[in-house]
């Protein structure tokens, strides 16, 4: 990815270089989807590759208040609440100055309302002093709804509702969005014509998108216009177990097992049985996984990039042998899993990006089963469940179980569940001793068992 | 796609051209799987354009074909001004395109109608997936005989209208592309001005811009000001998901790209494909050679782009200006084939070497990639470098052509054979509708690796045969 660079400061605006950080500011009125959205964003550019980190105001005001008692907090004449809010919003840009200048992040959400143009000034002016460039992400929806349904999804179980019944909540909350609305100057089309923002009107409907200013701007309008909110769920799930699986070698094209044969009779009933609307399968390139869809009895779609990470030089060897042939290489990927590339192969890092379009299609999709691969699967799992990349190789993605992945408020549920097809282990566990000169012993001792 | 149900009896084949798995020998997968576009697109896209002249929309038109049959997804313009001059054969003046000129209104309603026919003729019988249909279309009437049009054969249809009104791009768009037009041969510069201008104003009055209220139902998008700001409604799918992506990536400030391969490798000395070899003596010399050339075009703000590959790194080393490296530029994987000669590969796998020569951009080597997932994955290079504006890419024989192939409209069937040799600068500037290609040979030898087709392409021809046409090598 591109480097970062760290901008100067000459007076009171800082240079702004081509890669200087990026302050993207929400805007809308509450239950507009706002923290939806900036959470979601930030799983995205962090699987990306790109450091980002959001700052909920909401959260620093719940920090600063202890107790939220009703309403009246938010009202627009509460001088006192007035007060604890815009030091709120100082605290969090602050926090937002050190996380992009000091700590190399490349990216900051800032989540508030910021529905006035006095309260987008001051973020704007302070930008320009520490050379971020700023992109405004606004949700305007009157759909009453969707709105509602926002509320209920997840409002009621905030901090801040914890001890109210849901009447009482949603009534207290409907209240609350009626502060804000006396005083919302939604960005105009006029008015803010030199800022750059995309108007995201009626969840998705409708986008007004103003002066893009570069690449990772341009990513982000792509993926905002590309998630939806419709329920539906995920299957992820590996081929069935392949015959070099048994072998304990990594890699190859090899066919299903007897064992794996019977992994995909059992998907097929699983998936009959979960009666899902409109399903799309979709498998990689390889025997394996083909095998495995075959069975369902339903047609689908082969993507190369689903194919599993390319291991080089270390294609169908067992680990055994890579320590024994390339001990110094078996080192090197116990040392940094993620960023590791095998001698004329690949990288988990090279995954990541070679996934993002069928990250971007399932965004897109709505009921979707993927038949892919161990390494495959652990990006794909990591981005809807935001794990790092130090996790990421390490996450658990045995043989013949499916994962449903269901979104629900602000993140991911996970359903786990093991077909009962016995297979073998080939999770290899991080060793302790990673240094180059370890004894073979102390390399192998986390391989998982194999013929 | 027909399934029969007894599919658990049969075994899976691997296609030898593709290498792609299917269920039985002979299975009809006529559509590419996998490719970068996916097949859930079944009903055929009509691209409609929506302006008043000099709006840019054929030149948008023109663009998105290119860029759409690129990726892997047939696409025709169909532009009615064409089929108008068919028409009319001689152009006489903006009265023409008078709103009271009853004659030439039937004429210009035929032309439309005769172009839409062509847009059902190129889905149903040519297996064209969109097409783009340029014209004016500014009034809600003739957008409706459109949309009903489609509707009754089942296509999608999405509008992208061009809006703006700065008179310095108005007039510029004029001087690039309106007085060299048909209709202006005979005339001088001025009186050209003049008369297009008046045929502007015949649209003016009844233009009908797509109504944000009655038309929200519509997919569409509507660029202001040459993609200033965009407006985006109701996009369905993914191939309208992927134009709007590509229109708010394109530009049309001024720039130049170049492309250049690596230096002379010890590799191409030898032979032999593939492989992750240093510069030879003369590879050296060209990218000093470069490093002078890339100053003396006095490059406001270059970027340079290489791949991870040794051979292109060292290239740019030579330059002494930062450089970004892609993965994605990397080298055509010769799977199974890598650093072998073409001899060798005749010797030891000679199907595989004729299954090649029969399709050269789909065939897949063994273990590694075709033509067809190269394209794939330089996509977003592609993408990128319509976001910059002054870049240098220094790559690879196979990933040249690729890219090459999209700036000039190259389809696939000649993609694999476009001429890219070593040492040599290609300079593209965006001109007009096309691109202007300056070709800089820096004038430092280098073995030839283009490797023409042969006469024979059977799978049963003798060597020599298949050996024809290998260039010379160690």
């Amino acid at each position: 990815m591109r480097g970062s660079c760290r901008s100067r400061n000459t007076r009171d605006r800082a240079v702004c270089m081509t890669n200087c950080p990026t302050l993207i500011v929400t805007v809308g009125l509450p239950a507009r989807g706002k923290t939806y959205i900036s959470k979601k964003l930030t799983r995205y550019l962090n699987w990306i590759g790109v450091p980002t980190k959001e700052f909920n105001v909401g959260q620093y005001r719940r920090e600063c208040l202890k107790i939220y008692k009703s309403f009246e907090f938010f009202r627009p004449d509460n001088e006192e609440g007035l007060k604890i809010r815009r030091q709120c919003a100082l605290a969090a840009l602050n926090d937002v100055r050190q996380y992009l200048s000091v700590e190399g992040g490349q990216v900051a959400v800032f989540d508030a309302t910021n529905t006035t143009r006095e309260r987008r000034g001051t973020i704007v002016k302070f930008a320009e002093q520490n050379g971020f460039k700023v992109f405004f992400v606004e949700s305007v929806c009157e759909d009453p709804d969707v709105i509602a349904q926002n509320i209920v999804q997840v409002k009621l179980d905030s901090p801040d509702y914890i001890d109210c019944n849901t009447e009482e909540a949603i009534e207290d909350f409907m209240k609350r969005i009626k502060c804000y609305e006396s005083s919302y100057q939604p960005l105009d089309e006029v008015l803010d014509r030199d800022l750059s923002y995309i108007k995201i009107i009626d969840v998705g409907c409708r986008f007004l998108v103003n002066r893009v200013l570069d690449h990772v701007q341009s990513r982000i309008v792509y993926y905002l216009m590309n998630i939806h909110i419709t329920p539906r769920s995920i299957y992820l799930c590996r081929h069935g177990e392949s015959d070099l699986n048994i072998k304990g070698r990594i890699g190859g094209d090899s066919a299903l097992s007897a064992r794996g044969k019977e992994y995909a009779k059992c998907l097929r009933k699983f998936i009959q049985e979960q009666n899902i609307t409109d399903l799309k399968v979709w498998t990689s390139q390889m025997k394996r996984t083909i095998q495995t869809a075959e069975s369902l009895g339903v047609p689908y779609e082969q993507w190369k990039s689903l194919n599993e990470i390319d291991a080089g030089v270390c294609e169908e060897m067992m680990y055994e042998e890579i320590q024994e042939h390339y001990p110094l290489e078996f080192a090197l990927r116990d040392q940094d899993k993620y960023r590791y590339r095998y001698p004329k192969g690949e990288s988990y890092e090279d995954l990541v990006q070679r996934l993002e379009p069928v990250i971007m299609e399932l965004e897109r999709q709505e009921n979707v089963l993927v038949v892919c691969h161990q390494a495959v699967m652990r990006c794909l799992l990591a981005y809807f469940l935001d794990k790092t990349a130090d996790e990421l190789p390490y996450l658990k993605c045995p043989l013949h179980t499916v994962l449903k992945l269901t979104p629900m408020a602000y993140g991911c549920k996970v359903e786990s569940v093991y077909l009962g097809v016995d297979s073998v282990n080939t999770h290899r566990d991080r060793p302790e001793n990673v240094r180059a000169q370890r004894t073979t012993e102390d390399a192998l001792l986390t391989v998982p068992a194999h013929l | 796609m027909a399934l029969s149900v007894n599919r658990e009896q049969r075994k899976l084949t691997q296609t030898p051209l593709l290498k792609i798995w299917v269920p039985w020998v002979g299975c009809n997968l006529n559509r590419r799987r996998g490719s970068s576009v996916p097949q859930f697109c079944n009903s055929p896209t009509m691209i409609v354009m929506v302006g008043l002249p000099a709006r840019g929309k054929t030149y948008i038109s023109k663009k998105l074909t290119r860029y759409l049959n690129w990726i892997g997804v047939p696409t025709k313009s169909f532009n009615v001004g064409q089929y108008r001059r068919e028409a009319v054969k001689i152009y006489k003046d903006f009265e023409f395109f008078n709103p009271e000129n009853e004659e030439a209104m039937k004429i210009r309603k035929a032309c439309a109608s005769a172009a839409l026919k062509d847009v059902a003729a190129y889905f149903s019988k040519e297996q064209g997936q969109a097409a783009v249909f340029d014209a004016t279309n500014t009034t809600r009437e003739r957008r409706a005989v459109i949309l009903s049009y489609a509707k009754e054969r089942g296509y999608k249809v999405f509008f992208v209208e061009s809006i703006c009104d700065d008179p310095e791009i108005i007039a510029e768009n004029i001087k690039q592309v309106k007085l060299g037009s048909p209709d202006y041969v005979d005339r001088d510069e001025d009186e050209a001005m003049k008369d297009f201008s008046q045929r502007i104003d015949c649209y003016k009055s009844s233009y009908m811009p797509i109504d944000d209220e009655k038309d929200r139902k519509l997919s569409y998008i509507k660029i202001f000001d040459v993609g200033s700001r965009y407006l985006v409604n109701r996009v369905q799918d993914h191939i309208q998901s992927r134009i709007v992506y590509y229109l708010m990536n394109i530009h049309v400030t001024p720039r130049s790209i170049y492309l250049s391969r690596h230096g002379e490798s010890e590799l191409n000395l030898s032979g032999r494909i593939g492989g992750d070899s240093g510069l030879s003596p003369r590879g050296h010399k060209y990218a000093k050679g470069l490093a002078t050339f890339i100053s003396d075009q006095n490059i406001k703000e270059l970027k340079v782009w290489t791949s991870h590959m040794k051979r292109t790194i060292q290239t740019a080393e030579a330059l002494g200006v930062p450089y970004e490296q892609w993965k994605a530029l990397n080298e055509i994987d010769a799977g199974v084939c890598e650093e072998l000669t073409y001899e060798e590969i005749q010797e030891n796998l000679p199907e595989e070497f004729a299954l090649r020569d029969q399709d050269k951009y789909r065939y897949r080597y063994p273990k590694g990639e075709s033509y067809e997932d190269l394209v794939h994955r330089l996509e977003p290079v592609i993408m990128e470098l319509e976001r910059q504006e002054n870049v240098l890419v220094i790559c690879h024989q196979a990933v040249f052509r690729c890219l090459l192939a999209y700036f000039v409209n190259k389809p696939a069937a000649e993609l694999p054979y476009l001429r890219c040799p070593l040492h040599t600068v290609l300079k593209l500037t965006p001109i007009a509708y096309g691109c202007k290609v300056e070709s800089f040979s820096l004038n430092i030898e280098a073995v030839n690796t283009h490797r023409e087709r042969p006469v024979n392409v059977d799978i049963n021809r003798n060597p020599e045969e298949a050996l024809q046409t290998v260039p010379d090598h160690i």
